[in-house]
């Protein structure tokens, strides 16, 4: 982070005339580097080739030996029977609900929280922040224990609405943090000039803020929705009505049963990536965004 | 904007001096006292209910043998649950797979994460199209890509030993990757980096993009060639993000779960247990909730104390 500032700026008006000849030699390399990161690109992606092209072949005895890329007894008895007999047409309606609705409460709830710390001179401020970013350090599993109890005491397990409670508070302190940086930076004239028109904070809030932040919302919604999506440890923990399964619940658990239906597992498993790829493609830039702001400073 | 009002310079100074009368008028409309505490409340009330209380409760469940049953009396056995977990053979057998899978996790996640920041850096054909497959198994769920490595790694016609046995002849006899210690563990770590790659090539590829160009030519005009301007251009450019990476995969690979649940589930007998995966069962199969969170508290001391050094030794070699 420091070091980016040692950049010398007299030395650089001396570099273009070298750009040019540079540029031609690079060619054979530029070849190398797009095959590399093809290769790379493509161990990334072929388990889930395996994942799909499974999902689509009926389930066999053996695994075709060598692995199918691509199916080559299509069939799609997988999917009728994974969102029939199986149950995950279910499993994927719970999980819909459950990050759909945890995804607004964090909007939500972190925007008036963030707005708090970033526009604001309270008492406490500082020690109240400084909590939440400890919780952002605080590994999840070591509060499992504690949450249980209390989840048991509010009479939130086994409740779809009680995942949404405990996923949406897991997620405020990142939320906040992202948001308030955010807020920060909108220009305080803006905020001035309408303070002047006599408008109230909320007002300032609902229409300078809140449009003014949309690409950081973005990026807080598609973080809580994936979050809330891919989640398995708390549900594991305190769901155990299989009609409350969340979909990687579901799936986990039909493994368990069924460890060789292979074709089934794969179903549920391609179901459950469908929605998160076109989240995660929808919003990819303001996902990288979103991974970047705390890492590169 | 406290600075700029410090700011010895009259340029500085001058809008400063024209912020202030407006500072006054918005002072007058916003601060009635309680408005930042509504703003803040809903979300610090659910904070402090559902992380911080139970961080507390933990601490004193942690003491005590604790009752499962509201009805029943929790027993107050001071340091005893810490004591056991020291002493748990099984326990430190966790401990030390979490050690073996940082050892083969995080040096390859790492190396190989900047490897392909570094290709990615320079103008190529479908540049976005390649960071966004990357990134498809950092966003897929824990309990999919378990799974999917599950089935990769089956002994009888799983994919690596089709690899390792048909297409490359290594061995002749298909291995039991997930019924041995060794084995099973590689096969956890292989999913890990494979999972992990794509957050660290993001997180390296903007920190690339903030090393400036001139540096580069710099370099090359002294004479450096490519690996040389990695050296002595990169990586210094890029050192604090590399401390962050590094930092959170080591903490990342103490907390391993999902993986090893799925994958080996602990076995076989318990030999390929972590940390996460023990405490787990201690807490929710054999319902000993003070003995689980004196673990986690070791667990968490442990993470900090290396989390310190790694910011201690960092922070002297710069």
């Amino acid at each position: 982070m420091t070091t980016l500032t040692q950049s010398e700026p007299s030395r650089s008006t001396s570099a273009p005339g070298e750009h040019g000849p540079n540029r031609r030699q690079i060619k054979p390399l530029t070849v190398l580097r797009f095959f590399l990161v093809l290769v790379g690109a493509c161990v990334m992606v072929l388990p889930f080739l395996m994942m799909v092209s499974t999902s689509l072949e009926p389930n066999t005895a053996t695994l075709p030996t060598p692995p199918h890329i691509f199916p080559l007894n299509f069939t799609t008895e997988n999917y009728s029977e994974a969102l029939g007999s199986s149950n995950f047409g279910l499993y994927f309606l719970n999980s819909l609900y459950v990050a759909v609705l945890t995804t607004f409460f964090v909007v939500l709830i972190s925007s008036l929280t963030a707005f708090a710390f970033a526009r604001f001179d309270f008492r406490f401020k500082n020690v109240l922040f400084g909590l939440l970013l400890a919780g952002l350090m605080i590994p999840g599993i070591v509060l499992i224990v504690p949450q249980f109890v209390l989840a048991k005491t509010l009479g939130m397990t086994d409740s779809l609405n009680g995942l949404v409670f405990f996923y949406t508070a897991g997620q405020i302190a990142f939320t906040t943090f992202l948001l308030r940086g955010f807020f920060e930076r909108v220009p305080k004239e803006l905020d001035e000039a309408m303070t002047v028109d006599g408008t109230t904070v909320f007002t300032r809030f609902i229409r300078l803020y809140l449009p003014l932040a949309r690409p950081a919302l973005a990026t807080a919604a598609v973080f809580a929705f994936l979050g809330a999506w891919d989640e398995f440890v708390w549900a594991l923990t305190v769901i155990s009505d299989a009609d409350k399964r969340t979909l990687p619940l579901g799936i986990a658990a039909f493994q368990g049963e069924h460890g060789s239906a292979w074709g089934l597992v794969f179903a549920g498993s391609t179901l459950a990536v469908i929605p998160v790829i076109i989240v995660y493609v929808a919003g990819q830039k303001h996902l990288i965004s979103g991974i970047t702001a705390g890492a590169v400073k | 904007m406290t600075t700029t009002r410090l700011a010895p310079s009259t340029a500085a100074t001058a809008p400063a001096r024209r912020k202030r009368p407006n500072r006054a008028v918005s002072a007058r409309h916003a601060t009635r006292w309680w408005v930042p505490w509504a703003f803040a409340a809903p979300g610090m009330i659910l904070f402090i209910v559902v992380v911080g209380y139970p961080l507390l409760r933990s601490l004193q469940i942690s003491f005590y043998q604790w009752a499962v049953l509201p009805t029943d009396a929790s027993t107050f056995v001071g340091f005893d649950n810490y004591t056991r977990a020291l002493g748990d053979a099984e326990f430190w057998t966790s401990m030390a797979n979490a050690g073996i899978y940082l050892i083969l996790t995080v040096p390859l996640t790492l190396i190989l994460g900047l490897f392909f920041a570094v290709l990615l850096n320079a103008k190529m054909p479908a540049r976005t199209v390649f960071r966004v497959l990357f990134y498809i198994p950092v966003v897929t769920s824990w309990v999919v890509v378990s799974l999917l490595f599950k089935f990769l790694f089956v002994t009888d016609g799983g994919a690596v030993n089709w690899a390792i046995t048909d297409l490359l002849p290594l061995t002749s006899e298909p291995v039991p990757w997930l019924e041995q210690r060794g084995t099973g563990l590689v096969a956890v770590a292989a999913l890990g980096i494979w999972k992990s790659l794509g957050w660290c090539l993001v997180v390296f590829l903007a920190a690339l993009g903030g090393v400036g160009e001139e540096q580069y030519e710099a370099a090359s005009l002294d004479g450096a060639n490519a690996w040389q301007q990695f050296l002595n251009v990169t990586l210094p450019g890029i050192r604090g993000t590399f401390l962050f990476v590094l930092v959170l995969q080591v903490i990342g690979a103490f907390n391993v779960f999902a993986s090893v649940l799925l994958m080996t589930n602990g076995g076989p007998a318990g030999s390929t247990e972590v940390p996460l995966t023990y405490m787990y069962k201690q807490a929710f199969s054999f319902l000993d909730f003070g003995y689980a969170s004196a673990m986690s508290f070791i667990l968490a001391i442990i993470i900090v104390v290396i989390s310190i050094l790694q910011f201690k030794f960092f922070r002297e070699k710069n």
